[in-house]
């Protein structure tokens, strides 16, 4: 009968064919993954999708059929999540990453990284100096178990020693591994921990800085500056940027809640979110090179200039991809 | 033309998408967030035991001589579980942990926009503060005399990041806040069929005044929609009875109660689609011209 015809029903019936079909790819690349689908079915999704939304649109305003406005509200968020998702192979998106993403993201951040230098090195100084007059001063920057036998208390030569310990190869993997996970865990944490202001990051920051400036003052009292320095720098350039960058990073976070300027704070705190989480996920890559660096090449490079110059190469390595002009590319 | 729903669910957000569709997705309570998180955990956990037993037994196969890469593999396969397992799970199409597939979760950019990789990596970078940082905490342990008072300090610093969720109206992590995400309903719906579909008899039978179909409105007519689906018989006695009592109604001799509520849906539904073209949705019985 002709009254009884609703529109709603009948457009309905003329549309459902399309939805069923878009319906069918998205259960395909839920359940698989985009690689399961052929191009022709690739182009089909964004047609498809339009055709849904203005399906949805149509239904909202013409239609009282439950069943379809519920199902076309979720089929179009599933196909929207998809169309609007995370896109690009993995592979590619690698290579963009280092190409690209990452270096662009630690530029950005150059001002963050430069605070966080001057805490570490403020740190540093700091605990040198303190350390230097008063070699007890030495326990309260380096707590006991992580000195390793290196205290004012250790003999010279016992000192020298530990700089140019030779185990050989065994045992190295373990620990190039161990110095990884951890080191890059702390980073993480760093980065994490500037949402609160950035104040435990600069924290972290200057802590970090005490250690060093502590353990370099033990040893220069020693007449053995030098040699720490060149077996500190042989993975502490890589180690000591990769973490000042992690710092920074967090400290981005921390400004951009801080300070949000003319946007909204959460909406600025999102944008710095994901610039600083690029640098970071950079970092981890960076103290996967310093770990090996560490567990490897310290322990079998023994000879000073040996280390310099790796330490060296590293420094101008890492600056020149992060902060030689490039252009933008589209 | 304004349709605006008055009827909107409690946990319902607008999300424009490019297109400029309002999506009206629901977003995640934080039991369920919770619940996926304790999947994903457990799911971490028992491939940690596994791996580690398989990696132990290895070991012992060998007689720990040279089984130095197990214990990196033991170390970096814990480092990459504790962050790239939600890392990786969310930068797939499908954008959800394992958990959070189970949940019907999907994570989705605030905005309506694209959601990039940088997005899932920081809300996934932040999880060192939201979720480590307060279990080393509480495991950690205190101490006595002021060390007990830092520690208790700790915990509670610790404690906002962790109940973060809880003290937002979009239920947002720390990690959705500075990644710009959220966290949304997304199960899979199947479609069911229009009521109208079915037509038992001729509706010749059933003419409805005017006044009879503008007894009701959206609201009602969504419930009859569902009484029909369900197709109860005692439940749509009694319904057909309410209805026809309000409509004034007299039933003949042989009508069936599922004939007469279908013909009603039917004949109401398409006076309520015609006034909803002309720009009046009639909510419910109460909402009067």
């Amino acid at each position: 009968m002709a009254e009884l015809q609703l529109k709603s029903h009948r457009f309905r019936n003329e549309r459902e064919a399309s939805w069923r079909r878009l319906d069918a790819l998205m259960t395909k690349v839920e359940r698989q993954s985009v690689d399961s689908l052929t191009d022709e079915q690739l182009l089909e999704i964004p047609v498809l999708y339009r055709s849904a939304m203005s399906s949805l649109s149509v239904a909202r305003s013409i239609s009282l059929d439950q069943g379809a406005a519920t199902y076309l509200e979720n089929l179009c968020l599933r196909a929207y999540l998809f169309v609007y998702g995370v896109r690009s192979t993995p592979l590619e998106r690698l290579a963009r990453f280092f190409r690209e993403d990452w270096p662009r993201a630690v530029q950005s951040i150059w001002r963050e990284t430069l605070l966080a230098a001057l805490l570490f090195a403020i740190g540093a100084v700091a605990a040198f100096v303190l350390t230097s007059q008063d070699p007890d001063w030495f326990y309260s920057f380096i707590p006991g178990g992580m000195s390793q036998g290196r205290d004012p208390a250790t003999s010279t030569e016992a000192l020298r020693a530990t700089l140019y310990h030779d185990e050989g190869t065994s045992g190295l993997t373990g620990f190039a591994a161990f110095l990884f996970t951890h080191n890059a865990q702390v980073a993480i944490f760093a980065f994490a921990l500037g949402f609160a202001f950035g104040l435990p990051t600069a924290l972290l920051m200057i802590y970090n800085g005490f250690s060093l400036g502590a353990l370099m003052a033990l040893f220069v009292s020693r007449g053995l500056g030098l040699e720490l320095a060149g077996w500190l720098m042989i993975h502490g350039v890589t180690e000591i940027f990769a973490v000042t960058l992690a710092g920074g990073a967090g400290f981005h976070i921390g400004r951009a809640i801080m300070a949000p300027g003319d946007r909204p704070r959460v909406e600025a705190a999102a944008e710095a979110g994901r610039t600083a989480a690029l640098a970071m996920a950079g970092v981890v890559v960076m103290l996967m090179c310093a770990g090996l660096l560490e567990g490897f090449g310290r322990q079998l490079i023994t000879l000073d200039a040996a280390r310099f110059a790796i330490a060296g190469a590293t420094a101008l390595i890492w600056g020149l991809y992060f902060y030689l002009p490039r252009r933008r590319s589209a | 033309m304004s349709v605006a729903d008055a009827t909107r669910r409690a946990d319902e957000r607008a999300l424009i998408t490019p297109e400029g569709v309002d999506l009206r997705v629901r977003v995640a309570g934080p039991a369920e967030r919770l619940s996926a998180l304790m999947i994903d955990a457990a799911l971490i956990i028992a491939i940690m035991i596994v791996g580690l037993l398989l990696c132990l037994g290895a070991g012992w196969v060998m007689g720990f001589k040279n089984a130095e890469f197990l214990l990196v593999i033991v170390m970096v396969g814990g480092f990459l579980l504790r962050n790239a397992w939600f890392i990786a799970f969310e930068l797939t199409p499908y954008a959800a942990t394992p958990g959070k597939r189970a949940t019907g979760l999907r994570v989705a950019a605030r905005n309506g926009g694209r959601l990039t990789a940088g997005a899932i990596l920081a809300r996934n970078g932040m999880r060192e503060l939201e979720l480590f940082l307060p279990l080393t905490m509480v495991f950690g342990g205190g101490g006595e005399g002021v060390d007990g008072w830092m520690y208790l300090f700790g915990v509670i610093w610790a404690g906002v990041f962790a109940l973060f969720p809880l003290f937002n109206r979009d239920h947002l992590r720390v990690g959705d806040l500075v990644a710009g995400t959220w966290v949304v309903h997304a199960p899979k719906v199947t479609l069911l069929r229009d009521m109208v579909d079915d037509q038992p008899v001729l509706h010749a039978d059933f003419a409805f005044t005017q006044v009879q179909l503008d007894a009701y409105g959206v609201k009602e007519l969504h419930v009859l929609e569902g009484v029909l689906r369900k197709a109860d018989r005692k439940v749509m006695a009694a319904v057909a009875d309410r209805i026809r009592g309000k409509i004034g109604w007299t039933a003949t001799e042989y009508e069936m109660d599922r004939s007469f509520l279908q013909a009603y849906y039917t004949a109401m539904r398409g006076r309520l689609e015609t006034r909803m073209l002309l720009g009046r949705r009639k909510r419910d019985k109460f909402d009067r011209d």
